[in-house]
């Protein structure tokens, strides 16, 4: 069955929230570059946790798009929704 | 934002480089001697840190094939070969690589920068998928998002990763292309081409594009690279490489047995609104190409050469690459000490490339060395010597 929004955010936060700086909490309207201060590798060692966790490839270019943690999910959604 | 507002982290970086006295990053050769020596701040350096694999930019033959063709042809074409015409030496190089590397045809690009820009960004479009090593070159992951096909990267070196990513594809497969390199040019290590290769073939339609900028004249019985070592040039639908490494000039080329290629030439635009090599740069690659094929012995020097620092540099107890390689990486946990390791270095006589993140694959900060069939015995033991000075 196809997991909702909801659900989806809370387990990819699960995932961020060893990688965010100390101190801080993840939500909705994190930012990763601003709030985590993610560098591409960063950004990259994340996705390929995401990639492990639901079997799927998040495509390069829809990084450039993503700013927040909400976009994130958004994206992943569809593409789980793709499968 | 203002436009300039994204430079400022850019801007930061310097100034912090800058205030950290690190100055590597603006190496200035007074003079080259040598393909192996020259002249920086006034004081005279073994260049280890020049891709120069067989020390063929100072080869007698290579530098009066130039001269000739700057006497007989000029300095520069002056214009792109399908807007001004092409030069035959440029159809005669074409035909060299082709012959060289048993490959039904062969276009020549002006860099390999360019080569992999305008062989990837041709080749695919919106609707396929790239499938690259995460650790691929820049040039690759340009010419990549150059082309509008979507994107994915697998793990390093890893075929089972890939597999997985070819799988995950589903039917998209079948317009699947594949990219790998020979020699990686950060660790130095080589591509598992054939169990890379063997995936492929689970997947009917997909190609595979190798780029072997650091690996041609270095690998395989004839030189001619990672997939004439794996035994797997069959395989292979389109080699890229350059000739600014092994060739000691400066261009890019892309061999393969399609016949499409020649369709892919008059749709490549990198490669038709770009001024083709000068003459020069023509003649001297087609003579280091001879070079190449015809003294094995060079790549011998080239490895006995690599071995030797390798295992030097080993005994010492730096964190290298995972095998010895042209290409040997020594890594640092911290940038200021990767700098300071570099300047030692220098101090010593010995130039080497100080790469530091996020240039990196990994954030670690790097000296890398490359090694060349011209280094001298004595010279190889005075880099070796050089580096026992950081050790001590």
């Amino acid at each position: 069955m196809e997991k909702t929004y909801e659900e989806l955010l809370r387990e990819v936060i699960a995932l961020l929230a060893p990688l965010a700086p100390e101190g801080r909490t993840v939500g909705e309207e994190t930012d990763f570059v601003a709030d985590l201060e993610f560098d591409s590798l960063k950004v990259m060692g994340f996705v390929e946790k995401v990639e492990d966790r639901f079997d799927i490839s998040v495509p390069l270019n829809l990084l450039p798009d993503i700013r927040t943690v909400r976009d994130f999910v958004v994206n992943l959604q569809r593409l789980l929704g793709e499968r | 934002m203002a436009i300039f507002d994204k430079f400022r982290p850019l801007a930061r970086m310097r100034r912090e480089l800058a205030e950290s006295g690190i100055a590597s990053i603006h190496v200035v050769m007074d003079r080259v001697v040598s393909a192996t020596e020259a002249f920086i701040n006034g004081r005279p350096v073994i260049l280890a840190g020049t891709n120069n694999y067989l020390g063929l930019t100072f080869d007698p033959d290579c530098i009066e094939a130039a001269c000739e063709a700057v006497r007989t042809l000029g300095t520069g074409t002056t214009g792109s070969r399908v807007a001004n015409g092409s030069y035959a030496a440029h159809e005669q190089l074409e035909r060299d690589l082709a012959a060289f590397f048993g490959k039904r045809g062969v276009i020549v690009f002006s860099t390999g920068y360019v080569a992999n820009l305008g062989m990837l960004s041709t080749l695919a479009g919106p609707g396929d998928a790239f499938v690259i090593d995460a650790d691929c070159h820049a040039s690759i992951y340009d010419g990549v998002r150059l082309s509008g096909a979507e994107i994915f990267r697998f793990r390093h070196n890893d075929p089972e990763d890939l597999d997985k990513r070819l799988r995950r594809l589903g039917g998209r497969a079948e317009n699947a292309i594949v990219v790998v390199e020979g020699i990686y040019s950060m660790w130095g290590d080589r591509a598992p081409l054939a169990e890379i290769a063997a995936v492929k073939r689970r997947y009917p339609g997909a190609l595979l594009v190798v780029d072997e900028a650091h690996s041609l004249g270095v690998l395989g019985e004839r030189g001619r690279g990672r997939a004439e070592e794996a035994g797997v040039e069959a395989e292979v639908d389109f080699v890229i490489g350059t000739f600014s490494k092994s060739l000691g000039a400066i261009g890019g080329y892309c061999a393969s047995d399609h016949p499409e290629l020649d369709l892919i030439r008059y749709a490549n635009r990198p490669y038709i609104f770009t001024a083709s090599p000068s003459p020069a740069i023509i003649a001297s690659t087609r003579a280091a190409l001879r070079i190449l094929a015809s003294r094995p012995e060079l790549r011998e020097r080239l490895w006995e050469n690599s071995r030797r620092l390798y295992g030097r540099l080993e005994r010492l107890g730096f964190r290298l690459g995972p095998e010895p390689s042209p290409i040997i990486a020594v890594r640092f946990a911290a940038r200021e000490e990767a700098h300071a390791a570099w300047m030692r270095l220098m101090e010593h006589g010995v130039y080497v490339n100080l790469v530091l993140p996020p240039a990196t694959p990994d954030g670690g900060s790097l000296l890398r060395c490359s090694v060349s069939a011209g280094h001298s015995p004595e010279q190889i033991e005075r880099i070796g010597d050089a580096f026992q000075t950081l050790a001590a």
